[in-house]
């Protein structure tokens, strides 16, 4: 294949790309969006293994490198379960990551790749490699320590290391500092010491910033690393001078940017507050002091009269959050609105843009368990229901249903837009207790009168109010 | 121990409701308490002994064994002397006393060192009271009865039909006072198909009216008529002229008036004079609900239907007692939430704590001292007015308004700088290259700014694999042909390195298109 053709290829690709994306936007052309995106990748893989820059001695190599890693690409997909997607797709962010990396130093120890360059070209192909890499090792190290958060194995808690910020602009400005002897470097082994301290600190840099920022932000974290992982391509794209990577880079870069913007906008909180990171433990003091307190007594409900009430509504809204992806209820939950279709009750799901751990969570949690999606509604589609709604029922959310995020303005979660379950006749939070939820603040709609709390593990719970509505 | 409650059948003449029925018992029972219950003393509201017997009640034969046996006793009617000659020290009675009419009762009560909840003195201002609040649950259930007793009294349809046999207009109910009872009464009225008019002097509940299909007519004058608590006022003299002229002028039109007009503590305010039941059509039925206070009508005869001008005034007085299953079956649940209040431990003995609002309202005589008046309560203060919120944030995919003008124009500058600064030193090449990076990112905002939210996940993970595109740059490092002797290349370094690569971005490609692709099978309407 000429270097033509293989461009002309690159653009069907690049096209295929785009519709991709674009196909995702909604459930109905979903599918066929992603059968793009993998008819795009072959089409890139195979013209660059047939194009000029690939040898036939490379093809046994390459056969097998594929081989392998599809396979456990392959069997991770089979395998993983629905609740574990965050972590999956942590993880191959990370796998992104590393893989930049290793080209960036691929081909900055390839004499060959360089020969071409001179003068201000030579400088700025340096500078690309330089935060090609810095950008893929960030992305490496923040992805795993985003799975190892999300699978818990780290602990959620934010870990605030003493004048953190400080340390951050000091890494800053050492990496700045090793970017110009790099670009002096007369030699590459004289470059190499710049290169590996910078890779270091950005390894490091990355460990750093996802360990201050707490659970309730990882949808944010997960978004901004899609991100990262986007522009980590697009910066490999310019290193080798090869324009579907730009493309494609940007596209991923751009779309997790936005992704993270309306993550952010979800909880109204400023990208740059959720990237400094400390949420839960800086914001617990203020709210003691300052707001409001819920007072008042909390009254509990027997799975029985639950499912009593639940029997009896004409409108119910079901609010998931994470606690259910925990208890692994949601094929409960479909049992249950199964039973209430058919009963004729207008049973309907709102989620809010942060439920969960990573962005859609909840819906594609709900899919597995085959609830059809468009009784899936977004929080701005439902909200104005409330009023009619005889029962909410809310299964292991707590933040995204708190009303002093309307009602008190000293509230942490101030302004961050909620589901008004309170505004339903009456609400049911289930919980295993009262504990507040990621954001550390209390939550009165605990103690309004029209609530009720049904506490205990929600899945063994929903199974009871399961048998009730049965029976 | 368990204390154990009684129920004894009623004994008031007319009364046929019971203070509980089978289905409370056995909440009651898991309570933690006993029940005892007096033969017969369901059998007025269709509730056996039998009935009893198999909710777990024991039945008792005798009111004065009961009366003996009982630590709680739960009534509907205000108890006769007899009943109060019955009573132990230490016993509690639940039932209704209206103690502001019956001050002797009170006394003689207060002398068997008992306590005495009277549910008719529940605070109506909270809202946790509601489930408790006998007032309601009866006053509902006598409004409905109400026009069930109008429409057997009335000739004609309450719907208007057309037939084969002709045009049958619909009946035209007007309904005095709009408090429970009387919203019940538009509510069944409205739903017999009737054209329903209703007023108060409460303007505020004309929205309700209105919700159960009836229509408010206004008085023409200016007054607020909310007297607290719930209840009206006794009005201005212009009003009530008014007034007089709004009742004279409905009933010249209406085929059926249903009056529930009471001021506390006060005699039924005549709303009906002789001369508007004149000018009614005959046939035409009032039926008032205030029969027992003296009446809203002139003509009025408590406790009897009475023919007067032609028209039917229905002035019962157990309205309640003539829907005795209902009206016990409401009463028995407002006492079994007002048990659990009282109850908390669920330990079957009861405390009547006089720290609690409601509880401290209801108990009129307490171990012996009369409690009644309770002191006025201290409402909660209104929660202070949020002060400013922080702006909302736009939903999604609104358009979110335009940034300031310096905002924007610094903005503009600084890209114009950076712009230059590339276009100043970056060589034509890299140019090309950073064209394509530019348009790529707004492809990227326009093409994913409207993803529904719901398909956030499978996006990620499609990203994902298409992030994987970076293999490409592994791909062309394995083996490129070789130009012109390059010196010294680290052949196997580069080899592993781009081979790590190719398999990790094969991971991602692979695992990336086939979990999303799972996913996407998922989502089905």
């Amino acid at each position: 294949m000429t270097a033509t053709l293989a461009t002309a290829s690159y653009i069907g690709a690049t096209i295929l790309f785009i519709l991709s994306l674009g196909g995702l936007s909604n459930p109905e052309s979903s599918r066929r969006g992603n059968l793009y995106g993998m008819i795009g990748m072959t089409i890139a893989v195979l013209a660059t293994v047939s194009g000029p820059h690939v040898t036939s001695a490379g093809y046994a190599w390459i056969l097998g490198a594929m081989l392998i890693g599809g396979s456990i690409g392959l069997y991770a997909s089979r395998v993983v379960k629905m609740t574990q997607m965050p972590e999956l797709v942590a993880l191959m962010h990370s796998l992104v990551g590393l893989a930049a990396m290793l080209v960036g130093f691929a081909n900055y120890i390839d004499p060959a790749a360089a020969t071409e360059f001179t003068g201000a070209a030579k400088s700025i192909h340096e500078m690309e490699i330089y935060i090609g890499i810095l950008i893929g090792a960030v992305t490496f190290t923040g992805s795993i320590i985003a799975f190892g958060k999300l699978s818990g194995k780290i602990g959620g808690k934010t870990l605030l290391l003493p004048g953190r910020h400080w340390l951050n602009l000091a890494g800053l400005l050492v990496v700045i500092w090793f970017g110009r002897e790099f670009l002096h470097a007369e030699s590459i082994d004289a470059g190499m010491m710049p290169l590996v301290v910078m890779t270091v600190i950005a390894l490091l840099f990355g460990i750093h910033m996802v360990m201050a920022i707490g659970g309730a932000d990882m949808p944010v974290v997960i978004s901004m690393l899609n991100s990262y992982s986007g522009w980590a391509a697009a910066a490999t794209g310019f290193m080798l001078s090869n324009d579907l990577l730009i493309v494609v880079g940007a596209l991923v870069g751009s779309r997790g940017a936005i992704l993270s913007y309306i993550m952010c906008r979800a909880m109204n909180r400023h990208f740059i507050s959720v990237i400094a990171g400390g949420f839960g433990s800086e914001s617990g003091a203020p709210a003691a002091a300052g707001g409001v307190q819920p007072a008042g007594e909390v009254n509990p409900i027997l799975a029985a009269e639950t499912a009593e009430l639940l029997r009896e509504a004409k409108n119910v809204i079901i609010v998931p959050g994470y606690g259910m992806a925990v208890a692994q209820a949601q094929h409960t939950v479909y049992e249950i609105t199964k039973v209430l279709r058919e009963k004729g009750v207008n049973v309907r799901f709102g989620i809010h843009p942060v439920a969960g751990r990573m962005p859609g969570h909840m819906n594609v949690l709900l899919a597995e368990a085959k609830v059809p999606y468009d009784i899936v509604l977004e929080m701005d589609e439902l909200n104005e229901d409330f009023p009619d709604t005889d029962v909410a029922m809310i299964i292991g959310a707590n933040d995204i249903v708190n009303p002093a995020a309307q009602e008190d303005p000293s509230s942490p979660i101030a302004g961050m837009p909620v589901l008004e379950v309170w505004k339903a006749k009456t609400s049911i939070v289930m919980k295993r207790s009262m504990a507040t939820g990621y954001a550390g603040v209390d939550n009165p709609l605990f103690y309004k009168e029209n609530n009720r709390m049904l506490f205990g593990d929600a899945k063994k719970m929903l199974d009871e109010v399961l048998v009730a509505l049965k029976a | 121990m368990p204390q154990i409650i009684g129920v004894p059948k009623e004994t008031a003449a007319g009364e046929k409701r019971v203070a509980t029925v089978p289905e409370v018992v056995e909440k009651l029972i898991k309570l933690g308490f006993k029940v005892a219950v007096e033969s017969g003393a369901g059998d007025a509201a269709n509730c056996s002994d039998d009935a009893y017997r198999a909710a777990g009640a024991q039945i008792v034969d005798s009111a004065a064994k009961l009366w003996a046996a009982a630590d709680i006793v739960f009534k509907v009617s205000v108890p006769t002397a007899e009943e109060v000659g019955l009573m132990h020290a230490g016993q509690t009675l639940i039932t209704f006393i209206w103690p502001a009419q019956n001050p002797e009762l009170m006394q003689q009560l207060a002398a068997r060192k008992v306590t005495v909840l009277a549910i008719d003195s529940l605070p109506r201002m909270r809202s946790r009271a509601q489930k408790m609040d006998a007032l309601t649950s009866q006053a509902g259930v006598a409004g409905y009865r109400a026009v069930i007793e109008a429409a057997n009294a009335f000739g004609r349809f309450f719907n208007g039909q057309i037939t084969a046999a002709g045009k049958v207009p619909p009946a035209k109910v007007f309904i005095a006072g709009a408090g429970v009872a009387g919203l019940a009464a538009i509510g069944t009225a409205a739903g017999l198909g009737a054209i329903v008019r209703a007023n108060d002097t409460r303007a505020e509940v004309a929205d309700q009216v209105v919700s159960l299909g009836g229509e408010f007519v206004k008085v023409d004058y200016e007054e607020e008529g909310s007297g607290g608590g719930g209840y009206a006022k006794v009005m201005s003299e212009g009003f009530q002229k008014a007034q007089r002229e709004m009742y004279a002028k409905q009933a010249r039109e209406v085929d059926i008036i249903i009056t529930t007009a009471l001021i506390p503590g006060k005699p039924a305010p005549r709303l009906i004079t002789a001369e508007m039941v004149q000018s009614m059509k005959p046939g035409s039925v009032i039926v008032d609900m205030a029969a027992e206070r003296g009446g809203n009508c002139e003509l009025t005869e408590p406790g009897k239907v009475v023919v007067k001008h032609g028209v039917t005034i229905v002035g019962y007085t157990d309205l309640t007692s003539r829907l005795a299953k209902q009206s016990s079956t409401l009463y028995a649940t407002n006492l079994f939430r007002l048990t659990e209040e009282l109850c908390k431990t669920k330990d079957g003995v009861i405390n009547v704590n006089m720290d609690d609002d409601a509880i401290r309202g209801l108990t009129v005589i307490k171990e012996g001292n009369i409690t009644w008046p309770p002191p006025p309560l201290k409402l909660p203060a209104p929660p202070a007015k949020p002060a400013a919120m922080p702006a909302k944030a736009p939903k999604h995919g609104e358009a979110s308004a335009p940034a300031s003008a310096t905002r924007t124009a610094v903005m503009f500058g600084i890209a114009a700088l950076a712009f230059w600064f590339v276009g100043a030193n970056a060589p034509a090449a890299f140019l090309g290259h950073f064209t394509v990076f530019v348009l790529a990112v707004f492809v990227g905002y326009m093409v994913v700014w409207n993803v529904t939210p719901a398909l956030h996940t499978p996006l990620m993970s499609v990203t994902n694999a298409i992030s994987s595109i970076i293999a490409i740059g592994a791909l062309v490092q394995i083996a490129p042909p070789l130009l012109g002797g390059a010196t010294a290349r680290p052949e196997a370094w580069i080899h592993w390195l781009a081979w790590v690569g190719i398999a990790l971005t094969a991971i991602n490609m692979f695992g990336g298109f086939a979990v999303t692709q799972r996913m996407l099978q998922m989502f089905r309407k």
